[in-house]
Parts: structure tokens; sequence; C-alpha cells
């Protein structure tokens, strides 16, 4: 049976593909509850990360002629990523042996980089929302851990959420 | 097989880990905690879709209005299947190289090569119903890099594919076959399996060539596949 194609690093020059324009979900007319997401991404020694492309996804709200749901955006000189999108609503769980379950609004977020073999995968929670407790993927999570995915509004409709790939406050990865 | 069936985990040492001690830009790029392990969800089963009516295909990257780029004119073409050998079709696939001199059209890079005013370097094209695709480039060239005492990037051009979901986002380089330089490179060798290595590797296909015009190599990509395998009770125990 065929193995899948592995994966190798992004490296410092995928810039090469870069077009602004895809880190606002809403240019193509998309409109409904606009946010500003951002963040700062460091390394394990608290330098800046400035040559990251970081990408968005998410199932809510869902995809249509005005929304891709995808965004992609590149760390700047400051190590800051900025998205324009959509505030997701809550979607389901994935299905299996503990019922149905309920996911509180998050958003999907890989990090690609030089020296990042793979993508990181991580998810964005908004800070207040209901259904954090029960949230079957933030539930898997240490609770001293569970702040590294959670954005804070730092004026109204913005949300910030810092990420470390490596150390003390490293966030939380993902296997998927 | 249902279309939001969760994809399976990778084959063991089909992937490279996070922490490449040959590879030194990992050192501080690598997550030191543990990765936890979710179920899919609609999140990871779906994934964007793109047209090439909002995203216009490239797929000639060996010329621009202006002229032509110097270098070796390829001809790439291949599949990109799932895990069951299944076409993936209409998917975007992302290309980004050096030229043929082994320098980007980027800011970034300052080795001491010359620049092609008729190379941009990035392309993009889309898998027919059958999952083929296939493009025009230049040859690129092999460059310095500092991961260690005269560290040589082999001849390369990245990719970027989407497949179905958001867990079948793949970022990868394909290289070429017979290149010297594959057993020096810590980023190649950065894949505990050798044979998931050689999988990277186009082949030089006559067939594909176009007589006193271009080169042909073929370059298939396999994407992960729906459903549970024998694989997924290994994957568990740690």
């Amino acid at each position: 049976m065929p193995i899948a194609t592995a994966s190798q690093t992004i490296g410092p020059y995928w810039h090469l593909l870069r077009d602004d324009t895809w880190s606002d979900l809403t240019r193509f007319g998309a409109t409904g509850d606009v946010i500003t997401l951002q963040g700062r991404i460091t390394d394990g020694a608290g330098n800046l990360i400035t040559d990251a492309c970081v990408e968005i996804w998410q199932s809510s709200p869902p995809v249509s002629d005005v929304f891709d749901g995808f965004g992609r955006a590149a760390s700047n000189a400051e190590g800051l990523f900025s998205f324009k999108t959509l505030r997701p609503e809550p979607v389901p769980g994935a299905s299996g042996p503990m019922g149905n379950t309920r996911q509180a609004p998050h958003i999907a977020l890989t990090i690609l980089a030089r020296g990042v073999t793979k993508a990181l995968w991580t998810r964005i929670y908004f800070q207040g929302d209901a259904g954090h407790d029960e949230d079957p993927v933030l539930s898997l999570i240490p609770p001293a851990r569970r702040n590294t995915l959670i954005a804070h509004q730092t004026k109204p409709g913005v949300w910030h959420l810092d990420i470390a790939l490596q150390g003390a406050s490293e966030t939380v990865f993902f296997e998927i | 097989m249902s279309d939001t069936a969760p994809f399976r985990p990778p084959v063991p040492g089909s992937q490279p880990e996070y922490d490449v001690k040959i590879y030194g830009s990992t050192a501080l790029r690598a997550p030191s905690q543990p990765l936890i392990r979710i179920a899919q969800s609609i999140t990871e089963r779906t994934g964007p879709h793109f047209s090439p009516a909002r995203y216009p295909s490239n797929i000639d990257i060996s010329k621009v209005a202006s002229g032509e780029a110097q270098g070796q004119r390829i001809i790439v073409e291949g599949h990109v299947r799932d895990e069951d050998g299944r076409p993936v079709p209409h998917t975007m696939i992302e290309l980004w190289q050096a030229n043929s001199c082994g320098r980007y059209h980027h800011e970034g890079d300052q080795h001491d090569a010359p620049l092609d005013q008729h190379f941009q370097g990035s392309g993009r094209v889309f898998t027919d119903e059958n999952g083929k695709y296939r493009y025009t480039s230049i040859k690129p060239g092999a460059y310095p890099w500092r991961n260690h005492h005269n560290a040589w990037r082999p001849n390369h051009i990245h990719y970027s594919l989407f497949g179905p979901g958001f867990a079948t986002r793949l970022i990868t380089q394909m290289y070429f076959e017979g290149d010297p330089l594959l057993k020096y490179d810590p980023i190649y060798n950065s894949l505990p399996d050798p044979a998931a290595a050689a999988r990277l590797i186009a082949g030089f296909d006559i067939n594909l060539t176009e007589p006193e015009w271009a080169l042909g190599y073929r370059f298939d990509v396999t994407l992960r596949g729906r459903g549970a395998t024998p694989f997924e009770d290994a994957h568990e125990e740690h």
C-alpha cells in the first residue's frame, strides 16, 4: 500500500508564495462578527521568529462563496502575525465512544518555518467563551497548559495569542 | 469510505521528527513537550478548497512576460494520490525554487550567485480529474547554507499541497535522481526511514522529455488516506 509522502521544512524562502491579501479571510465579501487575530512567535531561547508561515483554517462559519475559511500570514520583523477573519461558532466534536460532543469556538493554526520539519498544529480558543470545560480537545490538556491555546481580547474585536515553539511557556501542539 | 472519515496516522518512520540533530535550526524550534494526540473532528477532516478561477494557475515557471529564464528547461509531471492509490483530483499545488544558479528571488538570499531577471521562481498548478499535474520550469541550482561547514542543499523544488482535509496539508521538497549532494543533506536525511527519503526523489523519464525543448522528470505525491489501518494499533502504543 502506498505510504504518504514525507514532510520537509518550508524553509526560509517560502515568501515566494506570499500574498498578504490571504491574511484577510473577509476579502471575498464575508460579513459577520469580524475579528483581528494576532500573536507573536518565539523560539526556545525567546528569540522572535520572523520567517514563519502561519496558516489558519476554521470549520465555522461554514465555507461559502465569500468565505474560504483559510488564511495565511507571514510573521514580521517583530515576530507578529495578524489575520482578519470571522469569529467561529461552536461545532460538533469527533464522534466516537464518548458519544456526541460539542467543541467550543476555535480556529486551527499551523506554524511552518525554517527549522520546523513538519507542520506544528495548534488551536486558538477565545477567552470567556462557554464550553471550554467540556471541550473534548481542551479536556485532554493539563490545566496548567490550557492557557497556551486561549486568546485574550486586547481591545474590542482584537484577539491576541502568543506562540512559543519551545520552552517554559511552550504552546501545546497536537498530533492529528 | 465516508468523505468525512478521519485520516490515518502516519506510518512509523515515514515522517521526520521535529528535533533533528543534524539539522541545526530545529534545536530551538522543535517542541520539547510531547505532542497531544487529538481525535480528528470536522476541523481536521475538512479543509479549504481552491479553484483556478480565484487562484489562477501558473504552469510555466521557465519564463516571465519579458523573457525566458536561464538554465536547463524541465517538465515535471506526476500524480497526487491517497494511501489507497485513489487520485486526489482538482487539488492545488504551490511550487517555489531557486534559479539555475542556486539563488532565490528573495531578499533574504544573499548567496553570491547571479539573479535572473526572467525567473521569479514560483508556480501554481492544479491536479486534473485523475490527480495528474504537470508544469514547466528550469532545473534549480544547488546552493550553500550555513548548517555546517561546507553545507550545500541539493537541487530541489519546494511543494505545498492541500488535499481534501486540513489534516492532509503537506509541505515537502522534490529532489532529483542521481544528485551527489543528497547523501550530505541534513534535511533530506531528516527522515528515519531511507525509503521515505527515497520517495522524495523525482526520476528522469525519457518519455516526458520534449525533443529539442526540455528534459522530463516524474514525481508522484501520496497524501494521507482516510480510514483505519493496522498501523493504527501500533500507533496507539506511544
